[in-house]
């Protein structure tokens, strides 16, 4: 048995579901002394779609599809949703890298609802490679849907594996690219000019490619369930704020790895109720 | 360390032409981002890209200029490892790959972020020197030799910023593939490198207390290892101990046990490093090396 969890997206319980998800980040961050809190609010929207809105669950409403996070630290979007699934514990959020705990700051293979250990960048579409492959070999119409940075871009792993899924034909493959046009250092387009545009990169490796806004959940189902069809993986390339919600994270580069003070706590919270 | 690395090194290369650093991501520290802003053409940023970092540094050098490569340790060593091993070590270049983090220092990233068997990994490749400096002085030495040395590839194994300064009074100089006392002693000698020095100073505080006299060395360059130095220290001391922060298969300990048993060494040798395991923990970075079996206190009650 199963069932799509909504047929049409509801963009405003969307919406509230990503406030809450933010305000619980926020929360965490006030618990350890750095947390990649910008790097989580560029991909909160992308990653509801994903599990609210693209993957199949079954009669008990675990899911059937496999969300891999392969832009490994910006995993505690992830972690809050499997917390809200009831597939991770209140406990294992708040031992969050802390000892006793088994929550990092970066996915870990083992632990309930993680599909792959990442946190070295450019690994994930490799392994969701191999994940779609042995579902098509097994049949079960399982589809793998992994979640890209556009800082992994910059891996030629990468693009072996863009090559790759392309060669296998996986079209149960959907990769989402959090294209927030920053790495660590600096901005993307600045430091790698020659590299865009990347849609047509993407359709010359032969995929399937859309692009929308990266904060519009429903834009990103719409993307993928209208997609056309027929053998190719599909590439989602999602314009997306690192930081987004928060004023002063939003494209700020000290923001990637870093946990806000009180005050600026307080700040974040007021700005999360009003969007 | 980082800090004086970038502090060194902004140092030598305003004046060396040929000193040029390439950086996949990372952001440059201190006094890196003042050599960025003067030097922009000599600092290059590969992007999230280590192989091509790698890759164009050994270039760089062939035509005549000296490369640091610098990200993170396990993004420096392992994930370009054969371009480290093939371009630069195979070819012998002068380029010195930085690797910050090294052993578990970013305790809170699993083990994705641990560099837990560079060492071992970087003296098992011909012809690649490896130091791992125990504080920031050393790390400036260190630098130092490296950005004047023409001899070939090193790995620089750092860990991250705020380490204490532990070496300030020690009697001896440092100099590059020599063991280094920091401590004069007769009974006990320690054999140590990289940041774990702070907890093996503390280990010869506790033997100390219980009425040891014990010797601490630095052996900052893991390769070539000085082994007269160390072959020096099985004969004159009753009790050897190996202390680092890497796994054991290929560390130092390995290879001082291989040389005792090649010299028929008599005296008590023991060694400590990290599990031969992946950990799935998290915490502060003493959390981490005592899920590994290391501390202080663990130590010391082995020995005595
Ligand atoms: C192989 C590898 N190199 C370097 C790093 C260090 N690192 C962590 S995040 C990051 C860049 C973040 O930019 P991006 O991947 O685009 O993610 P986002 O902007 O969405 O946070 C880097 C370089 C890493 N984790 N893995």
């Amino acid at each position: 048995m199963e069932h799509r969890v909504s047929n049409a997206f509801d963009r405003a319980a969307a919406r509230a579901r990503c406030r809450a998800y933010r305000r619980r980040i926020l929360e965490i961050s006030q618990q350890v002394s750095a947390l990649h809190v910008a790097p989580a609010f560029s991909c909160t929207e992308i990653t509801d779609a994903a599990y609210n809105g693209l993957m199949r669950r079954g009669a008990d409403g675990a899911p059937l599809d496999v969300f891999l996070m392969s832009k490994g630290h910006g995993c505690m979007i992830q972690y809050v949703i499997l917390e809200e699934m009831g597939v991770l514990e209140r406990r294992d959020l708040d031992l969050y890298c802390k000892p006793g705990g088994r929550l990092g700051a970066h996915p870990d293979y083992g632990v309930p609802g993680i599909a792959a250990s990442t946190g070295s960048l450019g690994h994930g579409l490799g392994i969701a490679v191999g994940q779609a492959y042995a579902e098509r070999l097994k049949k079960t119409g399982v589809r793998i849907f992994c979640v890209l940075s556009d800082g992994e871009l910059q891996e030629g792993s990468t693009w072996e594996a863009m090559m790759m899924a392309a060669n296998l034909r996986l079209s149960n493959l959907v990769v989402l690219l959090d294209n927030n046009d920053f790495s660590g250092l600096e901005r993307m387009s600045e430091a790698h000019r020659a590299f865009y545009p990347v849609l047509d990169k993407a359709r010359a490796f032969g995929w399937e490619a859309a692009e929308v806004d990266g904060h519009d959940g429903g834009a990103i189902v719409e993307a993928v369930e209208g997609r056309a069809g027929g053998d190719r993986p599909m590439l989602v390339t999602c314009r997306t704020v690192k930081g987004k919600g928060v004023s002063y994270m939003e494209h700020v580069p000290i923001w990637h790895y870093r946990s806000p003070n009180p005050e600026e706590y307080r700040r974040a919270l007021a700005e999360i109720e009003e969007n | 360390m980082r800090n004086r690395f970038a502090d060194v090194f902004y140092d030598l290369a305003k004046d060396d032409p040929r000193l040029c650093i390439v950086v996949a991501d990372i952001s440059p520290a201190g006094s890196i981002a003042r050599f960025r802003e003067e030097f922009p053409e000599r600092f290059v940023n590969t992007g999230v890209a280590e192989q091509i970092m790698i890759g164009m540094a050994a270039g760089m050098a062939q035509r005549g200029l000296k490369p640091f490569a610098y990200t993170i340790a396990t993004f420096a060593l392992y994930r370009p490892f054969e371009m480290v091993r093939d371009d630069l070590c195979y070819q012998n270049l002068p380029v010195t790959v930085v690797g910050i983090g090294g052993g578990v220092t970013y305790s809170t990233l699993g083990a994705t972020h641990h560099a837990q068997e560079d060492v071992a990994l970087a003296c098992a490749v011909p012809g690649l020197s490896v130091i791992a400096p125990c504080d920031p002085l050393e790390a400036e030495a260190a630098t130092r030799w490296c950005a004047t040395q023409e001899q070939g590839p090193v790995y620089l194994r750092l860990a991250k910023a705020g380490e204490p300064v532990l070496t300030a009074d020690a009697p001896e100089p440092w100099e590059f593939g020599r063991l280094r006392t920091l401590r004069p002693g007769r009974d006990v000698c320690v054999l140590s490198y990289g940041a774990i020095m702070d907890m093996t100073l503390e280990v010869a505080d506790r033997l100390a207390a219980a009425g040891r006299s014990v010797c601490v060395k630095s052996v900052h360059t893991v390769k070539p290892l000085d082994r007269a130095g160390v072959e020096a220290a099985l004969k004159d001391f009753a009790h050897v101990v190996v202390i680092e922060e890497c796994a054991p298969n290929g560390g130092l300990g390995m290879q001082v046990k291989a040389i005792a048993q090649e010299t028929g060494a008599h005296c008590r040798l023991d060694a400590f490093s990290l599990a031969d395991a992946f950990i799935h923990c998290y915490g502060s970075h003493a959390d981490l090396l005592a899920e590994h079996g290391l501390s202080a206190e663990r130590i010391a009650a082995a020995l005595l």
